[in-house]
């Protein structure tokens, strides 16, 4: 027989990114939720961390975030899943996702539970093999196909996973799922299909979980929400005493992070919202029904995010009051890029500056032209093959700040205000190489789904 | 003529990446009288972004007027990717303030 309902809670729209608010999450846990499901990553955070392999989000927080959901559902004996795990998913966040959880399960003597686990991580040589097979590498968002020397060049790929290794695991028998990189809204419709609810009502679902309380009012992130399918509607819930679900809320919240509020893509598929219905169920929950699921035709297409290396990098902070300065601020920045290109030449670094109290927000999108600040922020970025010569790309960039030689300028000790005297060492700079799709047989030719026992 | 500034008119007004290479732009209005207003004004269309942001159209990815959210949604493709070195809004979403101070006619 089918089920009548199903309830998943999600706590937070990016696990550990910032610390999941407690209250709410505690109130939505008293109800005794059937999933707790949180996806842990995003492509937002920039090319660095999957590019450097690391996370953007603190251990700490990770940690606290997947506390409070390993303890509410191994106490209620229900199933946890976790997508996109450290921010990029790759192989070593899903590994120290893991670890979390075995550490967490010693702490407070978990008896015995199933965890699966899957990678996202693709193979470059993978990749090759099915390009030089003829497969292309689509381009999403206006790019063009994947070439191969942009394949050599790419530092790390993740492929994003859809619903079937979620699946997977559950019918593994899993009662916790970390996940590597994943569609946000497979986290949420993989159980509610796996139960047998409508596949649309299913991915919507997802969707309207995917980023927590985002879909309610006031604005407030980190709360919780527990969305509610049936065999004929997705209802949402806000758990937070003063925040509620609405039709406008959630309405709104349906066409978040996407350039086209109709159509959410994934793996397998994309799901129509253009005939959406949204009612006001109670106080604090709305009501969606007729959206529609449109499954792919032929093979399923699996999402990919590749990050390439620029370069070492060093960043540089320089404050200007001067009035006869800021007015010449472009000639400023123009004679320290020449002490720079004096001493590197033209090519084989990259400098950049960004001029805050003018454009440094919006840069070529700011209509305002004229500078009204009395005082600026300039941040220099010096990108360069070793962290030498990064170093004194973004000084040279940096000092000669200082030192500008306009010719009427008053102060003659220096031109510019540090905080630091120095240029500070960063992760090393990355573009988003890859945002592309790749063709596959089988769903989860590249999600190979583990199960693991942990616990006393 | 009696206008009244966007800011005035809507509930949201947010910009944010959607994806690694564009930046949507959502206008919410809590209900369908300001909404009807402001889409009737014909004050926002894709020509008037794209001369807000001194872009050319093509720029301009999607533009949808979205009547079950009593939304006006633009979506704007970033020259390079978000998070590039040079780059300085990863997240997209400190791009809509210029939507703030629109004028729109009052009837």
């Amino acid at each position: 027989m089918k089920k009548k309902e199903l309830r998943i809670i999600c706590p937070n729209g990016h696990l550990g990114f910032s610390p999941t608010k407690e209250d709410s999450f505690w109130i939505g846990a008293e109800t005794k939720p059937d999933y707790y499901c949180s996806d842990s990553g995003s492509d937002d955070i920039g090319p660095g961390p999957l590019g450097d392999d690391k996370s953007t989000s603190l251990y700490v927080w990770q940690k606290h975030d997947l506390e409070m959901m390993l303890l509410a559902s191994r106490e209620q004996g229900v199933p946890m899943i976790i997508g996109s795990a450290g921010d990029t998913g790759t192989n070593s966040r899903v590994d120290m996702y893991i670890q979390i959880i075995k550490d967490l399960a010693k702490e407070h003597k978990i008896t015995k539970f199933k965890l699966a686990y899957f990678y996202s991580e693709v193979d470059k040589e993978y990749l090759r093999n099915k390009m030089n097979n003829g497969v292309e590498i689509e381009g999403l968002d206006s790019r063009t196909n994947l070439t191969m020397e942009e394949l050599d060049g790419t530092e790390r790929i993740v492929a994003v996973a859809g619903v079937h290794p979620y699946i997977k695991a559950l019918d593994m028998g899993a009662d916790v799922i970390i996940g590597g990189r994943s569609s946000d809204i497979a986290i949420f419709a993989a159980p509610a299909i796996r139960e047998g609810f409508p596949e649309d009502l299913s991915y919507y679902l997802g969707k309207v979980l995917e980023c927590a309380s985002f879909c309610a009012e006031p604005y407030g992130a980190k709360e919780s929400v527990i969305g509610t399918i049936t065999q004929d509607d997705v209802k949402v819930t806000a758990m937070a005493p003063w925040q509620r679900c609405t039709v406008a809320s959630v309405a709104g919240h349906a066409m978040y992070e996407r350039s086209n509020p109709y159509y959410e893509y994934f793996a397998g598929g994309l799901i129509d919202m253009s005939d959406c219905v949204y009612e006001q169920y109670d106080e604090k929950t709305a009501r969606i029904t007729n959206m529609k699921y449109v499954p792919i035709e032929g093979k399923v297409k699996v999402k990919l995010e590749g990050s390439t290396k620029i370069g070492e990098m060093y960043i540089g902070i320089a404050g200007i009051r001067d009035p006869y300065t800021i007015k010449h601020i472009e000639k400023v920045i123009e004679m320290a890029r020449e002490q720079v290109k004096q001493r590197f030449g033209e090519n084989g670094y990259e400098l950049h500056y960004r001029i805050y109290g003018k454009n440094g927000v919006m840069g070529d999108l700011e209509p305002i032209k004229e500078i009204k600040s009395h005082e600026l922020c300039i941040i220099i970025e010096g990108i360069a093959p070793t962290k030498e010569m990064a170093e004194e790309v973004a000084m040279t960039g940096t000092r000669q700040i200082f030192y500008a030689r306009l010719p009427e300028v008053k102060g003659t000790a220096g031109t510019a205000a540090f905080v630091v005297d120095e240029v500070l060492p960063a992760t090393p700079a990355y573009i988003w190489s890859m945002n592309h799709t790749v063709e596959v047989d089988d769903p989860l030719e590249l999600f190979d789904v583990k199960l693991i026992e942990i616990g006393e | 003529m009696n206008t009244v500034k966007l800011i005035e008119l809507a509930k949201t007004i947010r910009s944010k990446n959607a994806g690694t290479d564009r930046i949507t732009f959502d206008i919410i209005f809590r209900g369908k009288e300001n909404y009807d207003l402001v889409k009737n004004s014909k004050v926002i269309t894709k020509e008037s972004m794209a001369k807000l942001y001194q872009i050319d159209e093509d720029r301009i990815s999607d533009f949808v007027e979205f009547d079950p959210a009593f939304a006006i949604k633009f979506t704007i493709k970033r020259l390079l990717p978000s998070g590039s070195p040079g780059e300085g809004d990863v997240f997209g979403c400190q791009q809509y303030p210029p939507l703030l101070d629109i004028d729109i006619p009052l009837n």
